[in-house]
């Protein structure tokens, strides 16, 4: 009796679709990027495969790869994935495309930002001026431990910073918007800054330092979690992302004149 | 159709918060006619009714009817209670309640729209009535499903003199025609012109019971001497 | 697809999610607050305290135990329901159901101490005085409806969760403009934020027309 109404229930509530399907948690910086409205597409065209992208924070990307509820993630957090896999989630992790981390902060730039040596030097000023605060996404993000690595690297316990840090524990757009409207300095992925409308008083002051780049890899979730996964449309995926169509719609991409992303993926 | 009389209660006893507000109550009430209940207010008229129609829950003691057939009994309430529905949709309930035909109903419906007068309203809401025509409107509902007895509560309280009239030509009318009643009122004059016998009820208790035309000409004790001169009684 | 197209398949995607969690809302909550005005049992307070306390129920949380439901990993997972429609209006269900069991109760009860004499004279059975207290006190009931709709057009945790906003598959206008004001595109959040106002002042509308609640004498 429980099983047959486990089945009428399934078959009353099965998405019928005729092209392959497949789920993929992305960060919410790749989606603001816009690269997806260029990827996605080509994809469809390519491998008739409709790709549905859940935009979640990193955090939460890798707790839907966990728990098996999508079949490959695209995060930018390397110690994490690596952690991923050595766990069991995920089959393997393979690099994509990098971009970069910027400092965004008032026009004024009462810290001399913009002025920096490199990025530590370049938070250094702005806690060290204390005349406008510095807003965090404080949610565990790629880009929030990106953003903790360069205070570690500046020797700077954000512990001690007061109300000079502030943490809104959210994402990027929603970070950016505080920071606008605080008129304060944000640490931001280089493509949610030139997609983002409200800039307010803010522009870009301090990039270029390596330490900011931000790498993005792709990984498939491991089928054994369960039946659902479609690790084989995840593979075909992947071969997509590191082909040489990908690597030049990738490099191509522009906002405003600006490239973006640099495809970076080797042979695997 | 008077089948279910006599009908006895024997020793019944009503408390509410802690104080009896009827009781104890030794009556036998016989087959035919039109029984009235009479009595300050206060005295339990409303509970005395309400526990011979079976809607008030007693502890203590019991009410035996010779043949009960709960559907065989209505109440009309003193505040009659209109149902957000047409005048005609109020008449059809009970009647619906008992899955009756439509023609059939139809039929009753329009019977009793002629008798009490309402025909024109009938398709307005029952809610807009006057006190007098809602008070009419439920004792035809009352008397649609052709009851074996009729409770009413002090039906013409809250009237004018003219409504008061027509319902009494209507309860006249009914008794007339078999139709047992049992009825409280204030009204002496309503009493008298009704009853056939009367029970006097004083403090929850029945201080006297009997045929109407004695116990109006002749009282028996002091306090219905006093209540029927209009004294107040307590 | 053009902003027009998109904007139709959101709104309509909008409406179909809200106003199928509304109708089975109303199915369990409206029945189960007018059995509560009627039946006295032992617990009875209890749970309808219950029920109120549940009207404050977060969104997000009931998102959230949603989500560990009907996750592959979770014990209904074998359905593959997340991220579909079908879980957003689960998600609704839950959590419109109090508000309008909540308000229906109200209501009922209000009624029912007014027809209690007159329907335990008559003889009515449970079953009969639940249907008359539906059917005549519907207008109310409306009200407790259109309650539990505003409450669902306008909810956008929960279903951020267990829909995921997936473009073309699982974004209503809540999540559309949760999405656009994260981006910082704040004129077309307010402009889908219109619309979502819009939408709801028009299936108030409809609805008090087609029930025709203003029509002198019938309120």
């Amino acid at each position: 009796m429980n099983r047959t109404l486990i089945i009428l229930i399934t078959v009353f509530c099965a998405q019928v679709s005729i092209a392959d399907v497949m789920r993929i948690a992305v960060t919410t910086s790749f989606e603001n990027s816009g690269l997806a409205d260029v990827l996605l597409p080509a994809i469809k065209d390519d491998l008739d495969l409709d790709v549905q992208l859940l935009v979640v924070g990193t955090g939460q990307a890798l707790r839907l790869g966990e728990a098996g509820d999508v079949d490959a993630i695209l995060v930018h957090s390397k110690a994490a994935e690596e952690a991923f896999v050595a766990a069991g989630h995920g089959t393997h992790r393979r690099e994509i495309m990098y971009n970069d981390f910027v400092v965004v902060g008032p026009k004024s730039d009462g810290a001399g930002a913009g002025a920096a040596a490199n990025a530590a030097d370049a938070l250094g000023r702005i806690v060290a001026a204390d005349r406008a605060p510095f807003v965090s996404r404080g949610d565990d993000s790629g880009t929030h431990k990106a953003e903790l690595a360069i205070w570690t690297l500046a020797g700077i316990d954000i512990a001690d910073l007061g109300l000079r840090y502030q943490s809104v524990g959210a994402g990027m757009g929603a970070a950016l918007n505080t920071a606008v409207g605080l008129n304060a300095y944000v640490f931001s992925d280089r493509a949610s800054w030139l997609n983002f409308g409200n800039k307010g008083g803010l522009v870009l002051l301090y990039q270029g330092d390596p330490a900011l780049f931000n790498q993005y890899a792709y990984l498939p979730i491991n089928p054994s979690k369960n039946s659902h996964i479609r690790n084989d449309l995840a593979i075909q995926l992947e071969g997509w992302l590191t082909s040489q169509k990908a690597s030049t719609l990738i490099d191509d991409y522009q906002i405003a004149g600006e490239k973006l992303f640099t495809f970076n993926a080797s042979s695997p | 159709m008077t089948a279910a009389f006599p009908l006895i209660l024997s020793g019944v006893q009503v408390r509410r918060q802690g104080k009896t507000v009827l009781g104890p109550v030794d009556l036998t009430l016989s087959a035919n006619g039109t029984t009235i209940i009479v009595g300050p207010n206060g005295s339990g008229k409303t509970t005395l009714l309400r526990v011979m129609h079976g809607i008030e829950r007693i502890r203590v003691g019991g009410v035996v009817w010779e043949n009960d057939d709960p559907a065989k009994h209505a109440f009309v309430f003193q505040t009659p209670i209109m149902l957000r529905r047409t005048v005609a949709e109020n008449l059809a309930y009970p009647l619906m309640l008992l899955k009756t035909p439509k023609d059939q109903i139809d039929l009753a419906v329009d019977h009793w729209l002629g008798r009490i007068g309402l025909d024109s309203s009938r398709g307005g809401q029952a809610t807009r009535l006057s006190g007098g025509e809602r008070q009419k409107l439920a004792i035809a509902r009352a008397l649609i499903r052709k009851p074996d007895v009729l409770f009413l509560d002090e039906p013409s309280a809250n009237l004018d003199g003219h409504a008061t009239r027509e319902i009494e030509a209507l309860l006249h009318e009914v008794a007339n025609a078999g139709t047992r009643l049992v009825m409280a009122t204030h009204d002496m004059g309503q009493a008298r012109r009704l009853a056939n016998d009367v029970v006097f009820l004083l403090n929850g208790r029945v201080h006297e019971y009997g045929l109407a035309e004695p116990l109006f000409s002749t009282p028996s004790t002091l306090e219905l001497i006093a209540f029927l001169r209009g004294d107040i009684v307590s | 697809m053009s902003i027009d197209e998109e904007l139709w398949e959101i709104s309509l995607r909008s409406l179909r999610v809200t106003l199928t969690a509304l109708l089975i809302a109303s199915i369990i909550a409206i029945p189960l607050g007018t059995y509560l005005a009627v039946q006295r049992f032992r617990c009875r307070r209890f749970v309808i305290s219950i029920i109120n306390a549940l009207m404050g129920l977060p969104p997000v949380v009931v998102g959230l135990v949603v989500y560990i439901m009907l996750s592959r990993s979770g014990p209904f997972g074998v359905l593959n329901l997340l991220f579909t429609p079908t879980a957003m209006i689960i998600a609704q269900v839950i959590i419109i159901t109090p508000v309008i069991a909540s308000i229906a109760h109200q209501s009922m009860r209000e009624l029912w101490a007014e027809y209690h004499d007159l329907l335990i004279s008559l003889n009515t059975s449970k079953w009969q005085r639940i249907l008359t207290l539906i059917h005549d006190g519907r207008r109310n009931l409306l009200t407790a409806a259109l309650a539990g709709f505003g409450r669902a057009i306008g909810e956008v945790g929960a279903i951020m969760i267990v829909g995921g906003n997936i473009d073309h598959v699982s974004r209503v206008l809540t999540t559309a403009i949760a999405l656009e004001t994260g981006k910082g595109d704040f004129v077309l959040a307010m402009g889908l934020g219109f619309v979502l106002i819009g939408i709801s002042i028009l299936v108030n509308l409809a609805i008090h027309t087609l029930t025709r609640t203003e029509r002198e004498g019938r309120w």
